[in-house]
């Protein structure tokens, strides 16, 4: 089933919502990929960045919240509240849905492990914190699936950005992982660019070189 | 009447992110490899909020609060 | 016939009591020691039959531990054995600083007297696991003599804990504690950062007591002889005796027991000429460039290894062998590495070979010392040659500034420690280089280092 014809208030705004809440959810894992080490954002200082990732990730869940309660609060189609964080319990669209309340799931697990993250084994919230990468994609299969909005025009467009701009931060992460110097090799690889740099002492000490950094 | 607190970091967790110099400038530098340098005194109460959120900034949570203890005999 | 005496076999002053030196290694021409004649020479082993019993006896000796630290082996004991859980016992006999072959020598003569204290240490504690860390014991003649004795050991049911023999890589920091756990727990041997500690929780989570092979060497001598006996040798502050690694200045290596508080000069009698009475003088070494001085045959001597300090050769004539001496003139006991610099080298050139060699070997996981020790590297190199920048001794004292203190471990300290005293003791050779000129007489390397490619070190000697 697709298309609804009804246009309510409600369900405009639950299809808004979680236009936006794509977005934003692109941007929170756009972070988490690329600012990594000594990354940062230009102009921005570094603790804002980590701000910024937490902060978006924690107005995800807002608008994702108003985008099932305006789903639900219109009544042309049956969803009852609890499919929103319980998967596959709509009779509307059931599957589709029910990967957005999968979605959702696995957000809350990783939001609520990094808010008590001082209080839990760091293996353990690194663990969570991965689920990242499944609740991303299962994200984007209830976005495209459950509604026609994002099959055409504009807003697939945009879906398929958000798809391709992942994409390519996944492969420059993994080429930047590729290329690391492995523990066992750093304090050799300094040492050869120390070598390399010479003659001449290091009078300021402020020459940062890329094998320097871990 | 709280305990007195220290600022230490995990030099094996810790990258160099640098956002906790950025948080709490008083008492934390930067070396010139981009590692923290923190000042080893005991801190004030007025800095304790700022210190708190230098250590929730931390990307990797390698900066710790740690009750003042006397420095210990290496292993 | 049971070979496991119970409490009315053994008693204050039955069997042979080792009177003065050597009291670890035993008499002969350097023969490793059989199971039985062990017991023959110094009776069986004296279970005490409950735990924590040994604790005050040790308390009382006053030992301490050899393989670096120093830190008393009754307490070391006694929080472990209130950490509750099981404990674990490992004896560490890694020795990974190139300089010393005290614990493999130790290992290799007597091995039954190592292994007596692993198994009252695991009683004390009430330990029913432990291990014996060894330098590259799965291969090679120790790891065969070990294996043998173990085995030999538990035939003759002398064992009451199992012992598993493990195999420590050879790299600097597999001695470390933190080290040596991760690698007995499956992961690398580097170090991690504290807390825990280990004596809270180690090998495979339990509480771990970790004793240097000497130490529980001598646990195996005062559980038969007690602390008294213990005490007859030593200062009072600093009570018994250790095994020390000597390097002359004629490039023999000896390894010998010495009481706590010998004078440097008896230990290195023919390097540091005896009777001098001259006043310790900071910075001017003996040697070709300053005639005035009598020439004794060293210049300066490395006390407490790679980790340890410098001291020139007419303050070191003065010196004991005790950490309340050593430390009041610049020094550190350490593992009882004493190495002697023959006049006729350059110290600068051997302190840059050592350095380059530590910061090589550091885990490379704490970014200052991952950066500042390759630094300090590299500026001593420039310092130990012909006209050096006039920056770079500034830059290594900045550098060493930031290292010491900043890593998970105490490598980037002791290597602090190292070049600092370097820096003082050979201060008039700096000022010659930044001259040009240097009053050594020939490149060859003097101090050990691991050859990569061999293992053996560059000196020639053979680990």
């Amino acid at each position: 089933m697709s298309g609804i014809a009804a246009s309510t208030l409600p369900w405009y705004v639950s299809r808004a919502t979680g236009v936006v809440a794509l977005l934003l959810l692109t941007a929170v894992m756009l972070i988490g990929i690329l600012i990594n080490r000594q990354g940062r954002l230009p102009g921005l200082p570094r603790f804002a960045v980590t701000n910024l990732h937490r902060n978006l990730s924690l107005m995800a869940v807002v608008f994702i919240v108003i985008h099932v309660v305006t789903a639900v609060l219109d009544g042309y189609v049956s969803i009852p509240l609890i499919s929103g964080v319980i998967p596959f319990t709509s009779h509307y669209e059931g599957f589709w849905l029910g990967l957005g309340a999968v979605s959702f799931d696995l957000m809350l697990a990783l939001i609520v492990t990094s808010l008590v993250r001082g209080r839990m084994s760091q293996r353990l919230w690194k663990a969570v914190h991965w689920l990242a990468y499944a609740s991303w994609p299962v994200a984007f299969a209830h976005s495209i699936g459950s509604s026609s909005d994002l099959q055409g025009g504009l807003l697939l467009g945009l879906a398929v950005l958000c798809a391709a701009a992942l994409a390519a931060a996944l492969v420059w992460r993994l080429v930047r992982m590729a290329r690391e110097v492995p523990r066992a090799q750093r304090v050799g690889a300094v040492m050869n660019t120390l070598a390399h740099r010479r003659p001449g002492p290091d009078t300021t000490g402020r020459h940062l070189v890329e094998a320097d950094r871990r | 009447m709280s305990a007195q607190k220290q600022l230490k970091v995990n030099p094996i967790a810790c990258v160099g992110h640098g956002a906790c110099a950025e948080l709490l400038p008083e008492m934390i530098s930067l070396d010139e490899w981009g590692y923290p340098l923190l000042d080893p005194r005991p801190v004030p109460a007025a800095l304790e909020r700022q210190a708190r959120r230098a250590v929730g900034g931390c990307p990797v949570l390698a900066l710790r609060l740690a009750r003042l203890t006397q420095p210990q005999p290496a292993a | 016939m049971s070979a496991r005496p119970g409490p009315a076999s053994w008693a204050p002053g039955s069997g042979p009591r080792p009177g003065g030196l050597p009291r670890l290694l035993p008499p002969g021409p350097g023969q490793p020691e059989s199971l039985g004649a062990h017991f023959g020479r110094l009776g069986h082993l004296p279970y005490r039959n409950a735990p924590r019993q040994l604790i005050p006896e040790l308390e009382a000796a006053g030992l301490t531990g050899r393989g670096g630290a120093g830190f008393p082996v009754h307490r070391k004991l006694a929080a472990v054995a209130s950490a509750g859980g099981r404990p674990v016992v490992v004896g560490n006999g890694a020795e990974s600083e190139p300089a010393s072959s005290k614990d493999v020598a130790l290992l290799w003569l007597a091995p039954h007297l190592v292994l007596d204290g692993l198994q009252l240490t695991a009683e004390a504690v009430g330990a029913r696991q432990a291990c014996l860390y060894v330098h590259e014991a799965d291969h090679g003649p120790l790891g065969d003599r070990l294996r043998q004795a173990l085995s030999e050991r538990w035939a003759a049911q002398v064992d009451r804990v199992p012992v598993q023999l493990a195999s420590a890589p050879a790299r600097f920091l597999a001695g470390q504690e933190t080290a040596m756990v991760s690698l007995l727990n499956g992961g690398e041997a580097i170090p991690s950062y504290a807390p825990p500690r280990v004596f809270e929780r180690g090998v495979g989570g339990a509480p771990t007591l970790v004793q240097n092979v000497e130490t529980l060497a001598h646990i195996a001598l005062i559980a038969r002889f007690g602390p008294g006996w213990f005490r007859q040798l030593g200062t009072a502050a600093e009570p018994g005796s250790m095994l020390c690694t000597l390097h002359h200045a004629d490039g023999s290596t000896q390894v010998t027991e010495a009481a706590l508080g010998t004078p440097l000069s008896a230990l290195l009698a023919p390097d540091l000429a005896p009777g001098q009475n001259l006043p310790p003088s900071p910075a001017f070494p003996a040697g070709p460039a300053n005639p005035r001085r009598p020439t004794s045959r060293a210049q300066a001597v490395l006390i407490g290894g790679y980790h340890g300090a410098w001291l020139p050769a007419d303050r070191a004539a003065h010196l004991t062998l005790d950490n309340a001496a050593l430390r009041a003139g610049g020094g550190f006991l350490g593992a009882g590495v004493i190495a002697a610099l023959p006049a006729g080298r350059c110290g600068l050139a051997e302190t840059a070979r050592v350095v380059r060699y530590l910061a090589l070997e550091s885990a490379g996981q704490c970014g200052p010392c991952l950066n500042g020790l390759p630094r300090i590297a590299g500026g001593l190199a420039e310092l130990a040659g012909p006209r050096p920048g006039p920056q770079v001794r500034a830059d290594v004292e900045r550098w060493a500034g930031l290292v010491s203190g900043r890593g998970a471990c105490a490598h980037p300290d002791g290597s602090v420690r190292f070049v600092r005293s370097a820096l003082t003791v050979f201060a008039a050779e700096l000022r010659q280089h930044a001259n040009g000129r240097c009053p050594a007489t020939t490149t060859k390397p003097f101090l050990p280092l691991p050859d990569p490619a061999t293992g053996h070190h560059s000196n020639g000697s053979r680990r």
